[in-house]
C-alpha cells in the first residue's frame, strides 16, 4: 500500500519547451533547437524528452542546447557534447554502435528471415495438387470432348 | 462488514477455480465432473464479481477503514471517479483483471453449449488454473479489501489527472482485451491437450479472440484519447514501456485474427496459429508484469512493487511456460494441412504474421533493450520514439503496402496480375493524393506525403475489394445492391477494420507533420495567431468545482475575424493532493481540433498579470481516434457474423 506511487506525477505541466520566455530569437534555430530537444532524455524524469518536461533539469538542459545552437553548432555537435556530458542515456535515439547492433539490426533480420523462411518453405513444397502440364492438356481434352 | 463478505467471497472464488481448474481437467471424459467443473466456473465469477462489488460499495460509501479506498479516494471526489477509483489502484486493478478472467471463464462455461464436451471441459479448466494463479495473487499479496487498523478520516484521493471520464472507462475495456485472450490461451492449451486443432477449433477461438481484439483497441484508444486532452501538450502516444506492454497483445492479437482465418477456411497453419493463441495472453501477462514492478522507467509508473513483480513474474513463467513445454512437445505431431502456393492469399496473410510479429518482436526489444545493455556491459542506454519510428513505422508501412492485395487474391493459388489490375486505380488515386499533398501542403515533406498515399491507398484499396465483389460499375446497379447486402457481416467487419487502419494513417500522418504550436504569456486582451487562426484571452476568473479550484479562461477563436467558437481552458487546482492540472478546451473545426491550454499566471510586460497560453491547431487529429474506432467497430460487426455463432460450429463439427 505505502508504495503506491500516483501516476504520471511527473508530468503535471507539460510542453515546457515552447515557453516564451526560454525561446531564441532565431526562429530557424529555435525550430533546430526544438528537434534536438525532442530526441534528448530528461535524466530525473521518468521516461520524457526535454521538449515535454518541465523539471529543473530539463529546463538547465535546453538552456545549454540553446545556447550550443545559438553558438552555430549542428545537431551532431550538440549530441556529441551532451553524451559526454551525461552518456549515451541521454539520447532517446540509441546511436548507431556495436553495442546497440542487435537493437537496429534485429527488426530487420527478423523480417527478412522471415521471407526466406516462406520462400524456401515454399519452395520445398510445390503444391502436389497442382497439375502438370501433360495433366492440364489432358484435362483441357476431356473438357473438350465433354462440350462436343 | 460489507468488505469482510467481499474478501470472503474472494477466497471462496479461489478455492472454487482450484475446483475449477481439477474437475475441468479431469472431467474431460467424465461429464458428471466436468458439469460440477462448469458450475464451479459460475461460482467462481459470482464470487469475484461479489468481491468487486464490495470494493465498490466501500469507494462510493467512502469507507476510509478499508486501506485501497483510503489510499486512493476522497470524500469530495464526483461519484464517477469514486466508482472508477475501484479500478484505479494496483489491487483495485488486478480484481477488474481477475473478475475479467472468470468472466471470461463463466462465459465459456455458459456459452459453449456447442463445443465438442471434452474440449469445453478442458478450456474451463484451463481458464480454472489460471484463476488459480491470479486469484492466489490478490487474495495473498495484494488484497483490495484489506482493513486499516485506524482509519483516517479522510482519503488520500485518486491522482487528479485520472478523474477524467476517457480514463475512469479506459481499465475495463483494456483489461477485457488483455483478459480476453486467456480464453484464446484456454482454447490452446486445450487443443495441444486433445491433439486436435482444426478448422472447427479455429472457428470456435476467433470469436474470443475478435472480442479481445476489439475491446483492447478501445481501451488503448480511450488511454491515447485521454493522454491527447489531459496531459497538455497534445501527444496521443509516447513510446513509453507502458503503452508498448499493451500494444504488443494488440499486435499479436492482430497476427492471430489473420491467422485463424488461415487456420479455419484452409486447415493450414494450425501451429502457428496455436503458438500466437499462446504469444497473445503471454504478452497480456507480460504486460500486467511490465507495468506493476518498476522494471522500467515509464510516464505511467503505476504502483510499482519490486516483491509483487516478482510475483507477477512466476505467475508469467509458470502458465506461459507450461504452455509453451506443452507446445514444444505436442505441436510436431498436429496434423499439416492446406498446402498452398507462393501467389496466394494464404501467402500474404503469412507475409502479414510475419511482419506483425517482427514488429512485434521490434517494440518487446526496444521496451526491455535497456534492461539487456544493462545486464551485458553496465551501460545505461535509453531507447525512446526515435527508434520506434526508425524500425516499427518501415515495417508497418511494407504490411500497408501488401494488404490491399491480400482480400483481392484467392485462396490457395492466387493471381497477383488480376489482383494488381483491380487495384490499379485505388493505387493511381492514392499517388494522385499524395503527390497533391507534396504540392500543396507546407511545409513539404516526402515522408509525409508517402504517408498519406500509404493512407490513401489501403482506404481506396478497401473500397475497391467491395467494388470488386460485388460487381459494381461493371454491372446493372439492382445486381450491385444485392450483393451489397449479401455480403457477409464478417466480409464487412474486415473491410472497415482495413478502412480504419488507413483512416488512422491519414490523421497521423497529417497531425505530426503539420500541426501548428504557439505560446505567449498574454494579459486580458492579448492575442496569439496559430496557422490562419487567431486566440484572444478575454477574461480569466476563479471557479469552483466539486474538488477542485480552478482559474477559468475565456478564449474566443476567430479566422478572418470571423468568431468560430469560444473555449474555456482551466487550470485547477486539487487541495486534497496538492496537485495543479490544466484541462485543455478543445474547438472542432471539421477533422481538425484548435487546442488551448491556459498556463500558470505571472507578470505581463506592463506589470500587470499575464498567463501562459499555449494554442495548437492539430489538423485531422479526430481521425486517429476514429481510425481505431472503426477496427473495433470492425471486429464487432465481423463477431456477429452469423458463422461465428457458437451454435453454427456444432454443425460443423
Amino acid at each position: 500500500m505505502k508504495r503506491v506511487l500516483l501516476i504520471l506525477s511527473a508530468v503535471l505541466c507539460m510542453a515546457a519547451a515552447s515557453d516564451p520566455s526560454e525561446r531564441l530569437p532565431d526562429p530557424a534555430q529555435e525550430a533546430t533547437a526544438r528537434e534536438i530537444f525532442r530526441e534528448v532524455r530528461c535524466l530525473v524524469c521518468q521516461n520524457e524528452s526535454i521538449d515535454d518536461s518541465d523539471a529543473d533539469l530539463a529546463r538547465d538542459l535546453r538552456r545549454v542546447v540553446r545556447e550550443q545552437v545559438a553558438a552555430g553548432r549542428d545537431e551532431a555537435q550538440v549530441k556529441a557534447f551532451l553524451t559526454e556530458r551525461y552518456g549515451e542515456y541521454v539520447l532517446l535515439r540509441p546511436a548507431f554502435s556495436v553495442g546497440n547492433a542487435a537493437l537496429w539490426l534485429a527488426p530487420f533480420l527478423a523480417a527478412i528471415g522471415g521471407f526466406a523462411f516462406l520462400l524456401v518453405r515454399a519452395r520445398r513444397r510445390e503444391d502436389p495438387a497442382a497439375l502438370s502440364a501433360e495433366e492440364e492438356e489432358r484435362l483441357a481434352k476431356l473438357l473438350d470432348d465433354g462440350e462436343a | 462488514m460489507t468488505a469482510e463478505l467481499g474478501a470472503f467471497a474472494l477466497v471462496l472464488a479461489f478455492a472454487l477455480s482450484l475446483a475449477q481448474a481439477a474437475l475441468g481437467l479431469m472431467g474431460a471424459h467424465r461429464p458428471a465432473l466436468a458439469g460440477a467443473g462448469v458450475g464451479a466456473a459460475l461460482g467462481a465469477f459470482g464470487g469475484v464479481a461479489l468481491a468487486f462489488g464490495a470494493l465498490v460499495i466501500a469507494f462510493v460509501t467512502s469507507d476510509f477503514s478499508v486501506a485501497n479506498v483510503a489510499a486512493n479516494s476522497h470524500t469530495a471526489k464526483p461519484l464517477l471517479y469514486r466508482v472508477a477509483g475501484a479500478w484505479g489502484s494496483h489491487e483495485g486493478s488486478m480484481l477488474l483483471w481477475c473478475l475479467a478472467l472468470t468472466g471470461y471463464g463463466a462465459a465459456v462455461a455458459a456459452l459453449g453449449k456447442g463445443l465438442p464436451f471434452t474440449l469445453r471441459s478442458r478450456v474451463v479448466g484451463v481458464q480454472g488454473a489460471l484463476g488459480v494463479l491470479f486469484l492466489a495473487y490478490t487474495v495473498f499479496a495484494s488484497n483490495p479489501l484489506a482493513r486499516l487498523v485506524n482509519a483516517p478520516v479522510e482519503g488520500r484521493s485518486l491522482n487528479p489527472l485520472l478523474q477524467d471520464p476517457a480514463l475512469a472507462f479506459h481499465p475495463p475495456f483494456l483489461y477485457a482485451g488483455y483478459v480476453g485472450f486467456s480464453v484464446v490461451f484456454s482454447f490452446a492449451v486445450a487443443g495441444l491437450i486433445g491433439g486436435r486443432v482444426d478448422a472447427a477449433w479455429a472457428r470456435w477461438v476467433r470469436p474470443w479472440t475478435l472480442a479481445a481484439w476489439s475491446m483492447l483497441t478501445v481501451g488503448i484508444t480511450l488511454g491515447a484519447f485521454w493522454a491527447y486532452y489531459e496531459l497538455g501538450w497534445g501527444g496521443w502516444w509516447f513510446w513509453d514501456p507502458v503503452e508498448n506492454a499493451s500494444f504488443m497483445p494488440w499486435l499479436i492479437g492482430a497476427a492471430l485474427l489473420h491467422s485463424a482465418v488461415v487456420t479455419e477456411k484452409r486447415g493450414a497453419l494450425s501451429g502457428w496459429t496455436l503458438f500466437l493463441a499462446l504469444a497473445a495472453f503471454t504478452f497480456s501477462m507480460m504486460g500486467a508484469f511490465l507495468v506493476r514492478s518498476g522494471v522500467l522507467t515509464s510516464v505511467h509508473a503505476f504502483a510499482v512493487d519490486p516483491t509483487r513483480g516478482v510475483l507477477l513474474l512466476s505467475i508469467l513463467g509458470v502458465a506461459s511456460g507450461a504452455a509453451f513445454l506443452l507446445f514444444a512437445w505436442r505441436a510436431p505431431s498436429l496434423q499439416r494441412g492446406g498446402l498452398f502456393g507462393l501467389v496466394s492469399r494464404e501467402s500474404l496473410i503469412v507475409l502479414n504474421n510475419i511482419i506483425l510479429t517482427a514488429a512485434t518482436a521490434t517494440v518487446l526489444l526496444g521496451t526491455l533493450f535497456p534492461l539487456i545493455r544493462e545486464a551485458i556491459d553496465g551501460d545505461s542506454v535509453s531507447v525512446g520514439p526515435p527508434y520506434f519510428n526508425l524500425t516499427f513505422v518501415p515495417l508497418m508501412a511494407v504490411a500497408m503496402l501488401l494488404l490491399p492485395f491480400g482480400p483481392l487474391t484467392a485462396w490457395k493459388r492466387g493471381d497477383a496480375r488480376a489482383a494488381s489490375e483491380r487495384l490499379k486505380l485505388a493505387a493511381a488515386t492514392a499517388v494522385v493524393f499524395g503527390v497533391a499533398a507534396y504540392a500543396v501542403a507546407s511545409p513539404r515533406s516526402v515522408m509525409a506525403a508517402a504517408g498519406l498515399a500509404l493512407g490513401f491507398w489501403l482506404i481506396f484499396g478497401a473500397l475497391a475489394e467491395v467494388a470488386e465483389r460485388t460487381r459494381a460499375f461493371r454491372g446493372p446497379m439492382a445486381e450491385t445492391l444485392r450483393r451489397l447486402t449479401g455480403l457477409p457481416r464478417g466480409a464487412w467487419g474486415m473491410t472497415l477494420a482495413h478502412l480504419g487502419l488507413g483512416v488512422f494513417t491519414l490523421g497521423a500522418v497529417f497531425e505530426t507533420t503539420w500541426k501548428v504550436e504557439a505560446a505567449e504569456a498574454l494579459s486580458i486582451g492579448g492575442r496569439i495567431d496559430i496557422g490562419a487562426y487567431s486566440l484572444s484571452l478575454d477574461s480569466v476568473r476563479t471557479a469552483e468545482g466539486p474538488n477542485f479550484l480552478a482559474e477559468r479562461g475565456t478564449v474566443t477563436v476567430t479566422r478572418n475575424d470571423r468568431v468560430v467558437c469560444t473555449a474555456e481552458p482551466e487550470r485547477r487546482f486539487y487541495p486534497a493532493g496538492r496537485q495543479t492540472t490544466s484541462e485543455v478546451a478543445l474547438c472542432n473545426r471539421g477533422l481538425d481540433q484548435i487546442y488551448i491550454v491556459l498556463g500558470e499566471r505571472r507578470v505581463g510586460a506592463s506589470g500587470g498579470p499575464a498567463w501562459l497560453v499555449r494554442g495548437y491547431f492539430n489538423p485531422w487529429v479526430q481521425l486517429i481516434f476514429l481510425g481505431p474506432l472503426l477496427m473495433a467497430i470492425g471486429g464487432l460487426v465481423s463477431l456477429s457474423d452469423r458463422r461465428l455463432r457458437l451454435a453454427a460450429g456444432r454443425k460443423a463439427a
